[in-house]
């Protein structure tokens, strides 16, 4: 694992900006960021907002859930609801794209992302 | 060393070539060459370029999938020398390769036949899309228009006149009936039939003698000397193989046209093969494209090291001309007294079915269908597969009238060796393999045997024989929601409805796994609605995109505002609101196809203030975004048409009154009508009414959409009271028994029994649980709310309407729009 030495952590929003079990986007200097409060596991997630299949700045208005056996976390885009792992950015239907993804973490009912 | 393989054209098989070379050897450096300015597109749906495709949609491929496979494309180049003996090729442009392979994959062109004035300006053909660009750029300023040619794409071109606007259109056939290829005189005359209500006409029997007019053509001069006058002519009278390339260059060719090739492809140069539709293989060139892929994968053998031959091809053809379907299979031309023949024929419907069999009545030899070819994979089958007939062969076309026999047994008995997709070539075996090793849905055995991934016409095949081979293996299929339930949303709706359950996540930890999806959630979502109305806003994290923000999602992210507007009336005061509102927001406005109006391009953190504006004045939700109920359009009526028997207006705002916000499987639509005219349409609707004499006419399940339907009479001459009574508990029987995002139309089909038994339950209380649906519908009209009207007034719903939670007032900079006639649509 590669050791980040330069993140940065900057505030992004309050914990309850983002609805349960569902996201929201942030803006971050020209960057649009989605982060998702998976209610559901006690867990937080952030990718790029952009949907790389049709370039439509949406991921933060998509549905949530798990796939497969392991429950890997993932969202589903508005729009065709192409999915990516929350994990490793991966598109999970198939196609040849990555998304983003940012580490998150909530402390005193603020969200914040890492960001290099 | 690689070996150089050069490919001369760039249409459809020259790609599937490319596909297939570079799938199964990496030995290759492959060049291609094509004449056209663009990568290989699907010619086989030119037409849909009409229909709003774009040369993009139509790509066989992604735009760097040629580099990324490092193939060298060279585009708008056509390769204009073959030097044989130093085994080159010499492009347009200049370039010079050196191959070790030479594949000619030119295809044809459309052979223009000799007549004087082919040359005037108005005069096309149907090849390419560069033709296509010319014809509607023509089209524009004709109003009438012919085509020469009454074969498959003949038809094809007059379809695409009439959808260009060109209000006169023709057919002018040589031969005495349509498509003589593919079918009978019996067949044609149906064909004819079909065409000429579709405002097609047809001239069987002509012959073109010239074509008049000075630069412009202005007619056709026959050779009984009539005269059929026109503005434009597409000649669509057969093809012609492109060897000329070959020719030059001293390989064999045919006397009527076509590259020589033998079963391997070769020419009579072995370095050199032709596929496709420029192949002259054993006297024959084959017009369709799966020929021309088997072709492409016999020389991928080669050139891998095996040996694989090309044994001719089934030209079997099932197409759907103009919406009409023709299949021809087998030996269609057979006749008494080398077989028997069955016809049959319904003028009403358009039908017209024949098969041929053999004198012993043991075989299947061939048939034509027209109009309802639904049968065609099975008879095809049964020529292809020998196999046995029924006692009645004629149920081959009628159906089993009495016991039931299901088609997926019908599929069963097919040998393995049955070929189901010939776009890929699998067969049965390969597919039951599959299912045997685990790949359980459409989608699985797709990916791991390519079935279905070509045209698409084998797939009801391939359903079949998953379900088959699943119930051969002892598998139960189920028709499960997802991987986190293991339920049909029927199962699942009774038991949310048993245990009166309200919420998603309680619901996941009964009854399923995991963290749900975006399959389960928005059923889950719609059960709810549909058993409690509750507020959807209250679980919107579970809601579909649209229902999520309660708004129909637009490219680029902006959202569209429909508020309802009862059958279609609204006052001057109404109207000038919703004038104001768009003004002040900037949104495009349209009148819908659904007696509304639309307003889009709202920004998401826009849309609170909109309703807000909309709901002041009196408006609700339209629910445009819900899987529930749309509109009820109506016509004027007996308030003021002249033929109008009742109040068809008023009858419509009730009804819309009535079900408004009802959420169910999929979009409800209604119509009333005030006579037998229809100016409501409420035949192509979920549900709809028309006036009679004595009361009303109640139709249901129809829908108009990608497969249009009428909808069927369920009672007639009801007055108002019972109507609502019957409507009442047919929506709520469909509510609760529909598979998620089925249509009314699509739910009837699968109902057993179909209408008698949806009769029977509405009208007769076969099932007695009429009064019971009532009940249900009237708590569910009793409990409605506007949910915009919740959120507008609901200070902690607005805020979740905004793009950015950290900066509120900012909206999202990606959004841009640019003008159109005075208003504004999406940079896209
Ligand atoms: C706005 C409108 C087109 C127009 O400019 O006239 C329209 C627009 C859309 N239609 Fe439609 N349909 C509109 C009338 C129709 C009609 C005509 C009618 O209702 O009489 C039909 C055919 C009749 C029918 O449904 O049986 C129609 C058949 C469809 C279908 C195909 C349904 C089917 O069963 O095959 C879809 C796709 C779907 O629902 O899955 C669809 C889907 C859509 C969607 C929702 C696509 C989407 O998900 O984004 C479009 C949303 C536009 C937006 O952002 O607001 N629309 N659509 C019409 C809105 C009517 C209204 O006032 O609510
Ligand atoms: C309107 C229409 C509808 C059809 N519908 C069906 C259908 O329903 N079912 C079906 O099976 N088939 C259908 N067909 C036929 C099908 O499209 C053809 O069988 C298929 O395209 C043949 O593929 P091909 O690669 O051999 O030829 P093509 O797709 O014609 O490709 C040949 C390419 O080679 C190029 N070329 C020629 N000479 C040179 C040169 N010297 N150098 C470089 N490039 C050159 C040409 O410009 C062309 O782009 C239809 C055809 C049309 C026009
Ligand atoms: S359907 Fe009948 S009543 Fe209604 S407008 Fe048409 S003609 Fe008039
Ligand atoms: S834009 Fe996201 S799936 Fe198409």
């Amino acid at each position: 694992m590669e050791v980040l030495t330069d993140l940065e952590w900057v505030l992004a929003c309050y914990a309850d900006d983002v609805p349960e079990n569902g996201g929201a986007c942030i803006k971050h200097g020209a960057e649009q960021i989605a982060i998702y409060n998976f209610a559901r596991r006690g867990e937080w997630y952030a990718t790029q907002n952009l949907c790389p299949h049709k370039q439509q700045m949406v991921l933060s208005r998509g549905m949530i859930g798990s796939a497969g056996e392991s429950c890997e976390p993932k969202v589903a885009c508005p729009f065709h609801k192409k999915t990516f792992s929350l994990l490793s950015g991966e598109c999970l239907s198939g196609d040849d794209y990555t998304i983003k993804t940012y580490p998150v973490k909530v402390v005193d009912g603020r969200v914040y992302i890492g960001v290099i | 060393m690689k070996s150089v393989v050069v490919v001369v054209g760039n249409g459809m098989v020259s790609h599937k070539f490319c596909e297939k070379l570079v799938a199964k050897s990496s030995n290759h450096q492959i060049v291609v060459f094509g004449e056209e300015p663009r990568r290989a597109y699907d010619r086989v749906h030119l037409s849909e370029y009409f229909a709003g495709k774009t040369a993009e949609d139509l790509s066989m491929s992604q735009a760097s999938w040629y580099a990324d496979h490092g193939i060298e494309l060279y585009l708008g180049d056509p390769v204009q020398e073959i030097n044989r003996q130093q085994k080159t090729v010499h492009s347009l442009s200049g370039v010079t390769v050196r191959y070790d392979y030479l594949v000619l994959a030119t295809g044809s062109g459309a052979f223009v036949p000799n007549i004087p004035g082919v040359e005037k300006q108005g005069v096309f053909v149907y090849r390419t899309i560069d033709d296509l660009d010319r014809i509607k750029a023509y089209a524009a300023n004709a109003k009438s228009g012919v085509v020469m040619g009454g074969g498959l794409l003949g038809l094809e071109a007059a379809k695409a006149l009439i959808d260009l606007g060109i209000g006169q259109t023709h057919v002018v056939e040589f031969a005495p009936r349509l498509m003589p290829r593919q079918v009978d005189a019996g067949g044609s005359a149906m064909l004819q039939a079909k065409l000429n209500q579709l405002g097609l006409q047809i001239h069987l029997n002509k012959s073109t003698s010239c074509i008049e007019g000075a630069e412009h053509i202005t007619g056709l001069r026959f050779s009984d000397d009539s005269l059929l006058e026109t503005d434009m002519l597409v000649i669509s009278a057969g093809i012609r193989p492109r060897d000329e390339l070959a020719r030059l260059s001293g390989l064999d060719v045919g006397v009527r046209g076509g590259v020589i090739v033998n079963a391997r492809m070769q020419t009579n140069d072995p370095a050199v093969f032709a596929i496709g539709e420029c192949a002259l293989s054993d006297g024959m060139i084959y017009g369709l494209v799966a020929p021309g892929y088997d072709m492409a994968e016999v020389v991928v053998a080669q050139l891998a090291g095996n040996d694989r031959e090309f044994n001719g091809f089934d030209m079997s053809t099932k197409l759907k001309l103009i919406g009409v379907d023709v299949a021809s299979f087998g030996d269609a031309f057979i006749s008494e007294p080398d077989c028997r023949t069955i016809v049959f024929e319904d003028t009403h419907k358009g039908i017209y079915k024949r098969i041929n069999f053999s004198n012993d009545g043991r075989h299947l030899l061939g048939g034509i269908l027209i109009g309802d070819a639904d049968a065609y994979n099975m008879l095809l089958q049964t020529v292809n597969n020998k196999l046995a007939l029924p006692p009645d062969p004629e149920d081959m076309i009628l159906g089993a009238r009495g016991s039931a026999a299901t088609e997926g047994a019908g599929v069963m008995s097919l040998p393995d060796d049955a070929l189901i997709c010939s776009c890929e070539a699998v067969s049965k075996g390969n597919i039951c393999g599959a299912v045997n090793d685990g790949a359980l849905t459409i989608d699985e055995v797709k990916k791991c045997t390519g079935a279905g991934t070509g045209c698409g016409g084998c797939m009801p095949m391939v359903k079949d024989l998953i379900a088959g081979t699943m119930k051969a293996n002892g598998q139960y299929i189920k028709n499960v929601i997802c991987e986190h339930f293991a339920y049909s949303r029927q199962e699942l709706y009774d038991l949310v409805k048993i245990n009166k359950l309200k919420n998603y996540d309680l619901i996941l930890d009964h009854y399923g796994k995991g963290d749900g999806c975006e399959v389960c959630k928005p059923l889950v979502a719609s059960i709810l609605s549909s058993l409690w109305n509750d507020l959807v806003v209250k679980q919107d994290t579970i809601q579909d995109s649209n229902d999520r923000y309660l708004a129909n999602i637009q490219k680029g992210g902006t959202y569209s505002v429909v508020p309802r507007i009862p059958g279609g009336e609204i006052t001057p005061e109404k109207l000038i609101v919703i004038g104001l509102v768009a003004q002040k927001y900037g949104l495009y406005t349209k009148i819908t196809g659904g007696q509304r109006i639309d307003m889009f391009g709202a920004h998401v953190s826009d849309l609170p203030n909109i309703w807000e504006a909309l709901i002041d004045a009196g408006f609700e939700s339209g629910h445009a975004y819900g899987k529930s109920l749309r509109t009820v359009k109506s016509c004027v009526g007996s308030t003021w048409c002249r033929f109008g028997l009742h109040d068809s207006v008023s009858f419509a705002i009730e009804i819309e009154e009535r079900y408004k916000g009802l959420r169910s499987p999929h979009k409800l639509k209604g119509g009333v009508s005030g006579c037998i005219r229809e100016c409501a349409e409420a035949q192509g609707k979920d549900f709809g009414i028309i006036a009679t004499e004595k009361g009303w006419n109640l139709y249901v399940c129809g829908n108009g959409g990608s497969k249009p339907q009428h909808a069927q009479l369920i009672a007639a001459d009801i007055d108002s009271k019972t109507c609502i009574q019957y409507l009442d508990r047919f929506l709520m029987f469909y509510i609760k028994t529909a598979d998620p995002l089925t249509r009314t139309a699509t739910w009837l089909n699968k109902l057993e029994g179909g209408i008698s038994y949806l009769k029977n339950v509405v009208v007769n209380d076969s099932l007695g649980i009429a009064a019971q649906l009532e009940e249900e519908m009237q708590l569910l009209v009793d409990s409605f709310h506007c949910e915009w009207k919740e959120v507008v007034n609901n200070p902690q719903l607005r805020k979740r309407f905004t793009h950015f939670v950290n900066a509120p007032e900012e909206k999202d900079p990606n959004v841009k729009f640019e003008s159109m006639r005075e208003q504004v649509k999406a940079s896209w």
